[in-house]
């Protein structure tokens, strides 16, 4: 589904610049849940910004579902980005201003899917996160976890290949990230492949594979006995 | 058709929607602009309006020709000659100058701008009397109150009738008396009254306490056999007044033995250099609040880029999150323009109604043009579409500059600033 080879990203900062990201060579295939872990400055956060098409790598490869990442103008990686990805952030990211419905239908939107389909399709995808009372909530009514609940919808309206979530649990409590934790493994038994930046060991367990990085190289990659989310909720 | 996709009209509502105050404090600047503009405007063809209430019934393609003395000897004649035309003058002048639409020969009792005491039943009136051919009528038109003016037939018939000004009217004649058909004197000859009238706010040359009597009437009754006081001329509107001026003119010099450069000779009044000084006037006065009214326009356009560029400032975040769920830079920018759009549209409309208003509320006031030239203040439905088109397409243009600011961002800075 992706695959990585020697990709390699730099940043300028005034005169020097930072090598965050030296060589890396890996792979996912369809269906797979991997977590990508890492202190802080490990390059974490910029492989998963070049992997969803918002940054651009200096050198190397990427190809996802067949597809070469490379050279995109906005428009084209916006189109992709709607097409193959769908997005979890840690600050969850909802337009305030917007239902929950509303805020899953955006994708829909963008996708030009005609308005009443899409309201049904976001109607359903709320459901399966179990908020669909709460359809048409401004996100300011709603809690963290509810709030991570209503992105992991919209990430999945698009029905994309790949959902990328950057820390989805670093803003909420133990007991709300166990049950986001839970509710991305059941799309993950759905057969969904799923990308999980963070850097709390008990979340990476509860993925199937771990990759290790650190100053900006994989310093290990490993097939993991999956922990259920499931048990703490 | 992206203008009736209802998700970014909705789009759009919400946002402006969002912050009602700020987007109200936005408008106000294109509010004022565009009362300012229609008001300037609005004023300045009120102005013009009232200058052409007070031509209306004069002829605007018209000049006046009488005698006075010479200033130059000639011929063995000496300076200071005095002028004095003959009635046939008219019919030479109309033989050989074809632009000549309509001349008007007027002869007046006593010397130019003396009165004649006129008498009625022991009451007495100072007024203006003249001989006149009903022609007069087509160059400076009388309003009558009550009546007629004279006629052919009066001229043919050498009829003793008059047609009395109101001023006269009021000297002689009690209030509300009735005046048509009463006598009244003139150096011991009856007139008997057909007509009354009074100015209609125009320009009036015979002032309103005057006598108008038939020119042949006046010949016979005042023995002024074939001299001519002065002539109104009406010309082809296709030629320029000043020239059929001179052709007047070196045709009087010719038969009256006028030296060719006496300009004081012959006395002429061209009406047209009046009206085309206020025409331009009233013009430039039209252009100079399109100018004005225009650039106002301008700043407050600016005004709402300024209030846009700050609001997606503020968007970076949500754009960013747009962009990420697929939104692709011509939807974020196409949003930014439709907005300036909306915005700019809707504070001009409004702009728009409230300076009708105020203009509606001009018009009562002042607009009958009574004390001061100022008639009917609007502006013309093709001003409106002109200034409107300007501030919609200006608009357009410096909506494009936030939208450009706010492609700019990569969705990847957007997503990172907290």
């Amino acid at each position: 589904m992706i695959e990585i080879k020697d990709l390699h990203k730099s940043y300028k900062m005034g005169s020097n610049s930072l090598h965050v990201l030296k060589g890396i060579n890996f792979k996912v295939e369809e269906g797979e849940l991997v977590a990508i872990m890492g202190s802080s400055g490990s390059g974490k956060s910029t492989l998963l910004n070049i992997l969803g098409m918002l940054d651009g790598a200096d050198s190397g490869e990427y190809t996802l579902d067949g597809v070469p990442i490379k050279n995109l103008s906005e428009t084209k990686a916006a189109q992709y980005r709607n097409k193959f990805l769908g997005f979890i952030f840690q600050s969850f990211n909802l337009i305030n201003y917007k239902s929950a419905l509303e805020n899953v239908a955006l994708p829909l939107y963008y996708q030009k899917v005609p308005r009443k389909e899409r309201q049904e399709k976001a109607m359903q995808y709320l459901e399966k996160v179990g908020l669909k009372p709460w359809a048409h909530h401004l996100p300011s009514e709603l809690s963290g976890g509810q709030k991570q609940r209503v992105a992991i919808a919209r990430a999945m309206a698009a029905e994309p290949k790949v959902l990328l979530a950057d820390e989805p649990t670093g803003a909420l409590d133990s007991k709300t990230s166990y049950e986001v934790m839970d509710l991305i493994q059941q799309i993950n038994d759905e057969g969904n492949t799923i990308l999980v930046v963070t850097h709390e060991e008990d979340i990476a367990h509860m993925c199937k594979r771990i990759v290790h990085l650190k100053d900006g190289v994989i310093v290990e990659d490993k097939k993991i006995e999956q922990v259920k989310a499931a048990q703490y909720v | 058709m992206w203008l009736f996709d209802r998700d970014l009209w909705i789009e759009i509502f919400h946002t402006l929607g969002k912050n009602m105050f700020r987007t109200f404090l936005t408008m106000l600047g294109v509010i004022f602009a565009m009362v300012i503009l229609v008001l300037l405007l609005g004023s300045a063809n009120g102005m013009s309006n009232g200058f052409n209430k007070i031509f209306a019934g004069t002829a605007s393609n018209s000049l006046f020709v009488w005698g006075q003395s010479t200033s130059e000897p000639y011929k063995g004649f000496e300076r200071g000659r005095r002028i004095r035309y003959k009635i046939e003058d008219a019919d030479i002048l109309k033989k050989q100058i074809p632009e000549i639409e309509v001349l008007a020969p007027r002869i007046e009792l006593g010397s130019h701008r003396s009165v004649v005491s006129v008498y009625r039943n022991g009451q007495t009136s100072g007024s203006a009397v003249y001989g006149d051919y009903p022609e007069i009528d087509e160059i400076t038109k009388k309003k009558l109150v009550e009546g007629r003016f004279l006629n052919q037939t009066d001229i043919e018939h050498s009829k003793k009738v008059c047609v009395i000004g109101e001023e006269t009217y009021k000297l002689l004649f009690d209030k509300g008396e009735k005046a048509i058909g009463q006598d009244i004197r003139i150096n011991g000859v009856y007139f008997s009254v057909v007509g009354i009238y009074k100015p209609n706010n125009n320009i009036n040359i015979d002032g309103e306490n005057a006598v108008f009597i038939p020119f042949t009437t006046f010949q016979k009754a005042f023995n002024s056999g074939d001299r001519m006081g002065w002539m109104a001329i009406a010309v082809d509107p296709k030629t320029p007044v000043p020239l059929v001026e001179k052709q007047i003119k070196d045709i009087l010099k010719h038969k009256y033995d006028i030296h060719p450069d006496d300009d004081r000779a012959i006395g002429s009044f061209d009406m047209s250099e009046i009206f085309n000084n206020i025409t331009s006037f009233t013009m430039v006065l039209q252009g100079f609040s399109f100018f004005v009214g225009i650039f106002t326009l301008l700043a407050g356009v600016i005004a709402i880029s300024n209030i846009l560029l700050i609001t997606v400032k503020e968007r970076t975040k949500e754009i960013g999150v747009r962009r990420a769920l697929g939104a692709t830079p011509k939807i974020v920018k196409r949003q930014i323009v439709v907005e300036a759009i909306v915005l700019t549209a809707f504070a001009g409309l409004v702009g728009f109604a409230i300076s009708v208003g105020i203009l509606a509320i001009m018009n009562s006031m002042w607009g009958s043009g009574d004390d001061f030239p100022f008639a009917n203040p609007m502006i013309s439905i093709p001003q409106f579409v002109i200034s409107f088109v300007l501030m919609v397409g200006l608009s357009v243009l410096i909506g494009l500059l936030p939208a450009n600011r706010a492609v700019k961002v990569r969705p990847i800075e957007a997503l990172r600033e907290e």
